[in-house]
């Protein structure tokens, strides 16, 4: 969270730029090096599925005579083919052609579209005139077509045979006709200017093209032929028509020319020829129609590609040869051949995110659907879980290859939400209590060491640490007294670095936790703050620059450890970083070192150090959806066979949870028995409150010889809980310290209900949540039964029920 | 919102059996009525344990995302 800076929230500019930063949705290299946009990867997925008629119906939707083009093709889509980074380019043609063969369904799909009345005229009948007829007759106008010779097809005829067989031609410009185009054939229209009309002004008085555009309300010219003239309109250096590069205008107004008479021969390619039909046709409608013709153009014609296809990790393969004399392929060689497509996608920060891949969301989908969420003003807003389940572990921005980093649009949103008052009570509920628990009297401390007005080091072990290891705690701050030269003052704190309030877009409660940490160290003389662990690092760094910090693993290294026992003998672990520290090599590499002194052998994980993932823990995740935080774990767990080693007692927590023996890096150094301490079962939340209190009071009993101040009413209250009940608890989030409040309440109030089985209930809502606790008496103990809690609170007559007391 | 068969609960306070009554509950600023046990003289209200893990929860995560 940075300090200081204004909320933003995202506005349309923002998501914009954030949907383009995602390249998922760009157009895979060989649909962009097409200069008409096949869309060659769905009809390769048809075709592969053997969905035949659905491959040429994809085909057809973009390429006008399917059955031409497959045959006579440039592929310019070819070499850009990223299966050619693992064996050759797909035949693309090749397939197209069998797309056209082997679909039983041939026919273009009639369209109804309601006639227009506007009328135009097409000068030339070859591949760019017949395009643009027909893209304009299927627009709905009324289309002229002068064809100078007989039949239509231009340059086609000059193809050999037994290449372009002359009923495929036939059959394909057929379609044209049949969309209504009044197609005259032996009807040349003289490009000169001066040589009068040959055709259409027997009297000579004026030039073809004037009438032309006369009876027509715009006109393409497509002749192929530079020798027929250029129509008295205005010429580029080459001496052939000049055109506007992006609408194809002519300096004349409505007329409009294309295809290969404005390229030199040797540049012609059939598919751009097809192209300029095109893009003339939409200029002219958008002529006729009186809209802009420039605007959203930007991607017409052949283009680069943007999206990223990993090809590294892909297995070679070998085009598929046809058998066949004609050199075609034989339907079940083309669907072989259709099945080597990659299908390229980005997709590399779902690949590597559980999250993301659980909700089914790549970043362009989600930052859409994030901001129509924080849009909403009245009705549901379903993507809240979303938003919330994300552990801002960064690594999606690590492996894109455009840097996006959905963490920091997650973490935006969230404090948006807070700011809107949109969060959900329940989102953090219980995190942002277990952070307050940190700060209040049972765990807070900051104190120099006895005798000492000011401390030179400071170590500051962070919540999580002294809730899973308080004994770890208080030997690493004996080390810290050893190890220092004679006289240096080292004093200890205990309390929250802030980050459940960062990732809950808590600003209110991270600001004053960091403005009260500022002054306490400033308070103790402005030491050198000794970190274990790695989200209060990462939380110092960045939050509390001026603070001077080291982490525990950095000092270990440069300082030696406790002892110099190797008691690994070589045995082989692997590393889970923490995804605090991606970036911070160093510290990695430190941890590293200290194993390597243990005696240990580290198998590097697959995804480690600056790529390593997220146990679940970060960014609240694991109360948001724990489906998501089980899937996280599990398929981290998967990546190594070697035990683990963490470095963050969370990361610890939640890797045994999920069922892999790992050890944190303290146990090891200080000695525990490795497969003990790698198959200790998590520490539940309650202990965790309890380990806090003790380890406080502990310190102040040991170190400065205080006795901490009296017990609260509830905490007198001993109860009995068997594994079950206990079990239940902690699935429930409910702590032994509720449990105790609710008995506390019942006893003094009497208010308290009696069950069939002879069992009391009572309820109590200290804040914000009902908790309800069956109980007995047993003795001086109360032998706890079920408990359960809601958020819903009972009104009677306008007060709640159970006041607090 | 309704409660299943009600099981006998007895007020320990008022030694009196829990009666189904008409009681609002609410959250979020949304309040409904809903049919559920209480004690005739004090008016403590019974919550049983698959309302509030149920039903309870449901409406609570509806009202929170609207």
């Amino acid at each position: 969270m940075p300090v200081n800076e204004p909320l933003r929230t995202m506005d349309q500019q923002e998501l914009r730029a954030l949907e383009q930063q995602c390249i998922q949705e760009c157009a895979p290299p060989c649909m962009a090096a097409c200069p008409i946009h096949v869309d060659v990867r769905a009809v390769l997925r048809e075709f592969g599925q053997g969905e035949d008629d659905a491959a040429l119906q994809a085909l057809r939707r973009t390429l006008p005579f399917p059955g031409i083009i497959s045959r006579i093709c440039e592929q310019p889509c070819r070499p850009v083919c990223k299966r050619s980074e693992a064996g050759d380019p797909i035949a693309i043609a090749a397939l197209e052609r069998a797309c056209v063969d082997y679909a039983v369904v041939k026919a273009e799909k009639a369209s109804r579209i309601p006639r227009r009345s506007q009328r135009v005229g097409v000068i030339g009948g070859g591949l760019s005139g017949m395009t643009a007829a027909h893209d304009l007759a299927r627009k709905g106008y009324t289309v002229t077509l002068y064809e100078a010779l007989q039949p239509v097809g231009g340059r086609l005829w000059n193809v050999p045979e037994e290449r372009l067989p002359r009923p495929v031609i036939m059959d394909d410009l057929r379609v044209v006709a049949s969309l209504g185009v009044d197609i005259r054939l032996n009807a040349p229209v003289c490009g000169n200017p001066d040589a009068g009309n040959l055709n259409l002004d027997p009297d000579g008085a004026r030039p073809a093209l004037d009438m032309l555009r006369d009876e027509h309300d715009a006109v393409y010219i497509a002749v192929g032929q530079v020798e027929a003239g250029t129509f008295g309109l205005a010429t580029d250096q080459g001496g052939r028509v000049a055109v506007d590069p992006v609408t194809y205008a002519t300096d004349r107004d409505g007329v409009f020319a294309g295809g290969s008479m404005l390229r030199a021969p040797e540049d012609y390619a059939a598919i751009r020829s097809i192209s300029d039909g095109r893009r003339a046709a939409i200029s002219i409608d958008r002529y006729l129609q009186q809209v802009s013709m420039t605007a959203s153009r930007d991607g017409e014609g052949s283009v680069t590609s943007c999206l990223y296809t990993r090809t590294d990790d892909v297995e070679p393969q070998a085009i598929v040869e046809a058998a066949g004399a004609d050199g075609g392929y034989s339907r079940s060689e083309a669907q072989r051949e259709a099945q080597r497509c990659l299908q390229c996608e980005c997709m590399e920060c779902v690949k590597v995110c559980e999250y993301l891949d659980h909700y089914g969301r790549y970043p362009r989908k989600a930052v859409r659907e994030i901001y129509n969420n924080l849009s909403i003003v009245k009705g549901s807003r379903y993507a809240n879980q979303m938003i919330n389940a994300c552990s801002l572990c960064g690594l999606c921005a690590e492996v894109c290859p455009t840097d996006l980093d959905m963490g920091a649009v997650i973490r935006q949103s969230r404090e948006t939400m807070v700011a809107q008052d949109r969060m959900p009570a329940s989102a953090h509920d219980f995190a942002l209590r277990d952070m307050a628990f940190s700060q209040s009297d049972h765990f807070a401390l900051a104190r120099n060491a006895p005798g000492s007005d000011a401390s030179d080091v400071l170590f500051f072990p962070g919540c999580q640490l002294s809730a899973e290891s308080p004994e770890q705690v208080e030997r690493v701050y004996a080390y810290l007294a050893e190890v220092l030269p004679p006289g240096t003052r080292v004093g200890i704190m205990l309390g929250c670095c802030g980050s459940p309030a960062d990732w809950a877009g808590r600003r209110d409660l991270f600001e004053a936790n960091r403005t009260s940490l500022r002054e306490t160290i400033a308070s103790l003389g402005d030491p050198t703050v000794i970190l274990p662990c790695s989200s209060c690092h990462q939380a110092f760094r960045t939050n509390l620059p001026d603070v001077r910090v080291e982490s525990l693993w950095e000092f270990m290294a440069a300082r030696g450890l406790p002892s110099d026992g190797a008691a690994g003998n070589g045995r082989v672990v692997s590393i889970h970083d923490a995804c605090a520290t991606r970036h911070e090599s160093s510290l990695q590499e430190s941890v590293r070192t200290l194993l390597g002194r243990l005696g240990y052998e580290v198998a590097e994980l697959p995804r480690s150090r600056n790529l390593t993932t997220c146990c679940g823990y970060g960014g609240i995740q694991w109360l948001a959806n724990p489906e998501v935080t089980s899937k996280v774990v599990a398929k981290r767990v998967a990546e190594g066979t070697s035990d683990f080693v963490a470095y963050c007692a969370m990361c610890r927590d939640f890797l045994a949870r999920g069922g892999k023996p790992t050890v944190h890096l303290l146990d090891l150094i200080f000695g525990a028995d490795f497969d003990r301490e790698a198959t200790r079962p998590a520490t539940g939340w309650s202990q965790r409150h309890e380990n806090r209190a003790r380890l406080k009071r502990h310190l102040l009993e040991s170190i400065w010889g205080e006795r901490m101040a009296g017990q609260e009413p509830h905490e007198m209250i001993s109860l009995v809980l068997d594994d079950q009940v206990r079990a239940r608890m902690e699935a429930r989030l409910i702590l032994v310290e509720d449990v105790q409040r609710v008995i506390a309440h019942a006893e003094r109030s009497g208010r308290r209900m009696v069950l069939d089985n002879g069992h009391f209930l009572a309820s109590f809502r200290p804040t914000a949540v009902t908790y309800w606790v069956e109980y007995s008496v047993d003795g001086d103990s109360f032998a706890v039964h079920n408990a359960y809690s809601h958020r819903m609170e009972i009104v009677v007559d306008g007060t709640d029920q159970g006041p607090p007391s | 919102m309704t409660t299943p068969d009600a099981p006998r609960v007895r007020c320990a306070r008022c030694d009196r059996d829990l009666e189904t009554a008409s009681v609002t509950i609410g959250y979020l600023g949304s309040a409904f009525q809903v049919d559920l046990l209480q004690c005739p003289v004090c008016r403590q209200v019974f919550i049983p344990e698959d309302l509030a893990l149920g039903k309870m929860v449901d409406v609570e995560k509806q009202l929170e995302d609207k």
